[in-house]
């Protein structure tokens, strides 16, 4: 409980503070998402340096786990290449999709050690309707980082 | 008015053995009886067999079973005959029936049909197909300020050219309860085809149709603690002769020869196929359930819940009820938001208090956009509710501003 408690308070936190949250001056790659079924819109725009995401700029509107989960993903992916961002991403999906913590490559000894402060997304897990509103960010990166070329 | 004996009630649902449930979405689905799965239980166990030209005793009794079950539903609606009971899978098949069956054959370009701005979808699309079908025209009977039909253009909307009136019992977000008297005795007028979406209200009010006024009724017995797969279609026999079968196959031919097809008798020609016999026999259990309480006890049962619910929620800071705020023609159905806490957040938290609702647009897009809002909460009575229930909603409510910090 302790543990879903300190999840709850990291989801807030990027809810009501969102990072990188200001629109980019200049973006090279820009994508919007929405989620039809509940109205989720994030956007998402990345400065790119070659293979590398050097900005990035996530904003939108809808509920708390579309817009924490784009706030963390802004975080994680920032200065990181293309292949570690995919990186990245297979492990939040596989954490999102997962039966539990182990089979999800987590460590429930240390919270956050693997995938910070997503980690504490993962109780969005029990919830199949919600996991769309956890991903959405994730499938507007894909969109605006386009086929690897 | 007194409520119901829910401790006796909700002993006989299963579910509510979880003692921590407080179930508020029976308006999507309603909680099944043991009466109800017991006898779907023992009929597939020692009465099954499939119905209608059996030659044997398990067969002939089976269909005895299932008719009687049409005999049922027809003296529950106060319809003249079983022959205006038509088993269909659902309500939202029954208006997809009448929109392919009728409408199709019927309707011209620039004729009328004539829905609600607080329908459900399953009453919405197929008439907007119908409309593209057709080239008919499809218009709106708007919603007023104090979210209750605004019925002053009514004579203006529905006119010589209205085939189709087709209008909702009641409002599954608003809780609305539109007069029907109004709307029917305005499309009998013009002789235009009147369909009551009755989804919501024949599981909660008591309804008569031989005193509603409309052509058709369509209900689902998943909403009154039936099972899921089954509802009925009611018309007058007229309309019924007027309508043609949409889907062909067994059970509902009269003589087949190698090209040529004859219909059998209504109301079998429009139940083609095997039709769903163990959920005939559920719905029947669940008339019986429903009467045994009475359809009246359990309206104002869900009229006193409403009203305990509207003063506790007008005590919750923040909050936004999206439907009328007394219980004057008004079900158990009450749509809210929380200050701009998304519902799908607010569903989440009220689901770790052990509180069920529903969040989402519930197959209502163009009425939330009159509402102007993305989404809704929904809290939703039925016969095994408790004030207990909505004192938890009320809790969860108060936990979930605090944790968003709106109160």
């Amino acid at each position: 409980m302790a543990l879903e408690e300190l999840y709850r308070d990291v989801i807030l936190d990027h809810y009501r503070n969102p990072r990188h949250r200001q629109p980019l001056e200049a973006p090279d790659r820009r994508a919007e998402g929405v989620n039809p079924l509940c109205g989720d819109e994030v956007t998402v725009e990345l400065k790119m340096e070659g293979d590398r995401v050097v900005d990035v700029a996530v904003h939108g509107q809808g509920c708390s786990i579309s817009q924490s989960s784009g706030s963390m993903m802004s975080e994680a992916i920032k200065g990181k290449t293309r292949a570690e961002i995919e990186a990245i991403a297979a492990k939040f999906h596989s954490m999102m999709t997962a039966e539990d913590e182990t089979a999800a490559g987590l460590d429930p000894s240390r919270p956050g050690a693997v995938l910070g402060d997503l980690e504490a997304l993962q109780g969005v897990r029990r919830y199949p309707v919600r996991i769309k509103c956890a991903a959405l960010p994730w499938t507007t990166l894909e969109e605006a980082l386009g086929p690897a070329g | 008015m007194p409520l119901l004996d829910t401790t006796a009630i909700r002993a006989d649902f299963p579910v509510f053995e979880d003692r921590g449930l407080h179930f508020l979405d029976s308006a999507a689905s309603s909680q099944k009886p043991r009466q109800v799965i017991e006898a779907m239980a023992d009929f597939a166990a020692h009465g099954y067999a499939n119905v209608n030209r059996g030659a044997y005793r398990l067969s002939v009794s089976a269909t005895e079973r299932y008719e009687a079950v049409r005999d049922k539903v027809a003296a529950f609606l106060g319809a003249g005959s079983s022959d205006e009971i038509v088993f269909v899978r659902g309500a939202t098949t029954g208006i997809n029936l009448l929109a392919h069956g009728w409408g199709s054959l019927r309707l011209r370009p620039d004729d009328r049909i004539i829905v609600t701005e607080m329908e459900h979808h399953a009453n919405l699309v197929p008439w907007q197909m119908l409309a593209r079908r057709t080239g008919a025209r499809l218009e709106f009977i708007p919603l007023g300020e104090d979210h209750r039909l605004d019925l002053s253009g009514l004579d203006r909307l529905i006119d010589e050219d209205t085939k189709i009136v087709a209008v909702t019992g009641m409002s599954n977000v608003l809780g609305t309860i539109p007069p029907l008297d109004v709307i029917l005795a305005a499309a009998r007028e013009v002789g235009a085809f009147s369909i009551v979406d009755g989804a919501q209200l024949v599981p909660h009010q008591p309804v008569d149709v031989s005193t509603l006024g409309a052509d058709a009724l369509v209900f689902s017995a998943h909403k009154m603690c039936g099972p899921t797969g089954i509802g009925v279609l009611w018309a007058r026999p007229e309309r019924l002769e007027e309508l043609e079968p949409i889907e062909y196959g067994g059970d509902m031919i009269s003589t087949v020869t190698r090209y040529t097809a004859t219909w059998a008798p209504i109301p079998q020609r429009f139940e083609a196929g095997t039709p769903p016999i163990i959920e005939a026999i559920g719905l029947g259990a669940a008339i019986d359930y429903v009467e045994k309480i009475g359809r009246q006890a359990i309206a104002d049962h869900d009229t006193e819940l409403t009203r305990y619910a509207l003063d506790a929620l007008g005590d919750v800071p923040e909050l936004r009820i999206h439907g009328p705020v007394d219980t004057e023609s008004r079900g158990g159905v009450i749509s809210f938001t929380m200050a701009d806490i998304h519902p799908h957040d607010l569903a989440t938290i009220l689901d770790q208090h052990g509180v069920a609702v529903r969040a989402g647009h519930h197959c209502a897009k163009p009425l939330l956009e009159i509402l102007e809002v993305p989404a809704t909460a929904r809290a939703s009575f039925y016969l095994y509710n408790t004030t207990e229930d909505i004192d938890a909603l009320v809790e969860a409510l108060r936990d979930a501003g605090e944790i968003f910090g709106v109160i």
